[in-house]
């Protein structure tokens, strides 16, 4: 019997669409791994050499608890430890609109794996914008969950934004996913709808 | 977790609580030779054990003991009358389950609780050994418990866990005997002494070596101890092991038994009676030269000096799992030595599981019951054991 085993009713949608990528049996890093769902479900399901870095103390111990190799850790500083190229896939969900330099965590998650896989709520979408445009507030909903003095994302972009920041850091775009308020993958690719109508952008990216 | 270690009943070893500790002489025929060259042999360890072994001795796991501690980590002491100083971590239902586990400890070399140290005889003199013990490194403990090991036929460790000097050892097992150990469990502890460790030591020994009963270490041949040196030595280490936010909680500027000032020496407040305890409960049951080795064994631990100093290569290659746990409030060895063998270990794209843990009490975190360490040293345990069942199967 295995309390923690993770199933897929068990795990965040979005996550699923992550799971859904990675080839069985792969390395993997997933950068700001929270309570460490995603990676239980990964090592189960996909049978991945898994590993974590999380900042709060409580995702580690619930992550620990499950027999993850999860370290406690400011993903910023702690990556630069370690060796290139030694994930296949590096995971960043949901995160990268917390770091201090997004564009230097690309860099580095691109230096530790040879391919990364990056989520982020998209702060193109048409609700945001009416938000914005109409009220003149900072958008508050269930993606975007803090008021814009508390909250711990302090580089939101929207999907245009991500897109234009690889043109020039030279990064290439292998699969573009633009997902909807449920967490699943809709079913166009068009970067000015998706930027419209996508709640978050999930990409596949690599180094030319 | 599944059941994974199918118990024997023909084994024979299972010991429990309060039974006497296991004495082997070990060396007789091959001597050991230590890191400083010398060699030592016949020499006496002392361990004890609980649980059962299991068919395939695949269900041990070795706790090492810190810097006063001993083999008794469950069960009554003998030599101090008071239970275990590991009985929230290990026993049956624990986060190390006995239920489960084949848990041994093994008095380190240079103790003064049953393994040889300078205490004990010397064989070529019949007399205690004193100064002429040989300096000994956390590296000779590891060895001497692999022998013991090799003695009681046990080829692999499921894991080995322990606390400051207890987690140096773990390391140093890993580093060590990468082939015989499957997870280490390393809490409280660091890579290498620093400056600032070594210095608390060096205070300890000198208030030792300036007590004039100390006599230059021999004096087992008189009637005096150096009991106020050794008192003072444990009284400045104590402090080490807790934290200001503690020590202002639990005393703050308190009088003991006095309403005001008494303008004078004696133990006006509440903290120097308790280290002044401390330190003359300590001289009753450990021996003064054991005090000077074994810190010194310690003052020497660093497990990058044979890689100049680059720690991570100290893992390359290495296929055991590591989980190493800190506490916010040790300042002793503090979250971030262990954040950069954590940083080292990741380098050397080991497995590595890493918490600090937010407690106020110090460095002697890693002694107290419940808190966070349990539940990640408990599922470290368990998902490790899945792993091996998952291997079997």
């Amino acid at each position: 019997m295995n309390a923690q085993e993770a199933r897929a009713s068990d795990i965040r949608v979005d996550l699923l669409e992550i799971a859904r990528i990675i080839t069985p049996g792969s390395t993997v890093l997933d950068v700001g791994c929270g309570d460490g769902s995603l990676l239980d479900y990964l090592v189960r399901e996909r049978q991945v050499d898994g590993r974590g870095i999380e900042l709060s103390a409580q995702g580690v111990n619930s992550s620990i608890a499950k027999g993850l190799s999860v370290v406690q850790g400011n993903a910023e500083e702690d990556i630069d430890f370690y060796p290139d190229q030694s994930f296949d896939y590096v995971i960043l969900s949901q995160t990268l609109q917390a770091m201090k330099r997004p564009d230097r965590m690309l860099e580095q998650l691109l230096r530790v794996g040879r391919k990364a896989i990056v989520s982020f709520p998209n702060f193109g979408h048409w609700k945001v914008r009416l938000n914005l445009g109409l009220l003149g507030t900072m958008p508050v909903n269930r993606t975007l969950d803090h008021p814009w003095y508390s909250t711990p994302n302090i580089h939101f972009c929207t999907i245009r934004d991500f897109v234009n920041l690889c043109k020039q850091m030279d990064i290439h775009i292998e699969t573009t996913m633009a997902i909807d308020a449920r967490g699943h993958r809709m079913s166009f690719a068009n970067l000015f709808l998706a930027n419209f109508l996508a709640t978050q952008g999930m990409y596949v990216i690599t180094r030319k | 977790m599944i059941m994974l270690f199918s118990m024997d009943e023909k084994t024979d070893a299972e010991t429990d609580d309060d039974g006497l500790a296991e004495v082997v002489t070990l060396g007789r025929d091959n001597p050991l030779r230590l890191d400083s060259g010398k060699v030592i042999g016949p020499f006496e360890v002392a361990y004890k054990c609980w649980g059962k072994l299991n068919r395939d001795r695949s269900n041990v796991i070795l706790v090492c003991h810190a810097l006063t501690g001993d083999h008794y980590v469950r069960g009554i002491n003998p030599i101090t009358g008071k239970r275990g100083w590991w009985e929230n971590m290990v026993g049956g239902g624990k986060p190390v389950d006995t239920d489960i586990y084949y848990v041994i400890c093994i008095n380190v070399l240079g103790s003064c609780a049953g393994t040889t140290g300078p205490a004990s005889p010397n064989p070529e003199t019949g007399k205690a050994y004193g100064l002429d013990f040989p300096v000994i490194t956390i590296g000779d403990m590891v060895r001497t418990q692999a022998m013991l090991l090799d003695h009681l036929g046990i080829e692999t460790l499921f894991s080995v866990i322990g606390g400051s000097m207890g987690g140096m050892q773990a390391l140093q097992w890993a580093v060590d005997y990468p082939d015989r150990v499957r997870t280490a469990i390393a809490i409280a502890t660091t890579w290498r002494h620093s400056a600032q460790n070594i210095a608390f030591h060096e205070v300890g020994r000198q208030a030792i070596m300036a007590d004039a009963n100390w006599n230059h270490g021999r004096y087992l041949d008189h009637k005096e101890r150096p009991h106020a040196g050794l008192a003072v030595a444990r009284m400045a280490a104590h402090i080490t092991y807790m934290s200001e936010s503690g020590l202002t909680s639990r005393f703050g500027r308190s009088l003991q038994d006095r309403d005001r000032l008494a303008f004078g020496f004696d133990a006006d407040f509440q903290i120097e009676s308790y280290l002044r305890h401390q330190g003359i409960s300590f001289v009753d049951r450990f021996d003064a030269n054991s005090y000077l080795y074994i810190t010194r064994a310690m003052d020497y631990y660093d497990l990058s000096a044979p890689h100049d100093g680059v720690l991570a290569k100290a893992f390359q290659g290495t296929k055991t799992r590591f989980c190493v746990v800190s506490f916010t409030s040790d300042w002793l060895y503090t979250t971030d030595e262990s954040r950069h063998m954590v940083r080292s270990l990741n380098a050397a794209s080991a497995r590595v599981s890493f918490a600090d843990i937010d407690m106020d009490k110090g460095h002697d975190s890693f002694l107290l019951e419940g808190g966070e360490m349990d539940g990640v040293v408990r599922g470290f345990l368990n998902s490790e054991a899945d792993v091996m069942a998952e291997e079997l199967s």
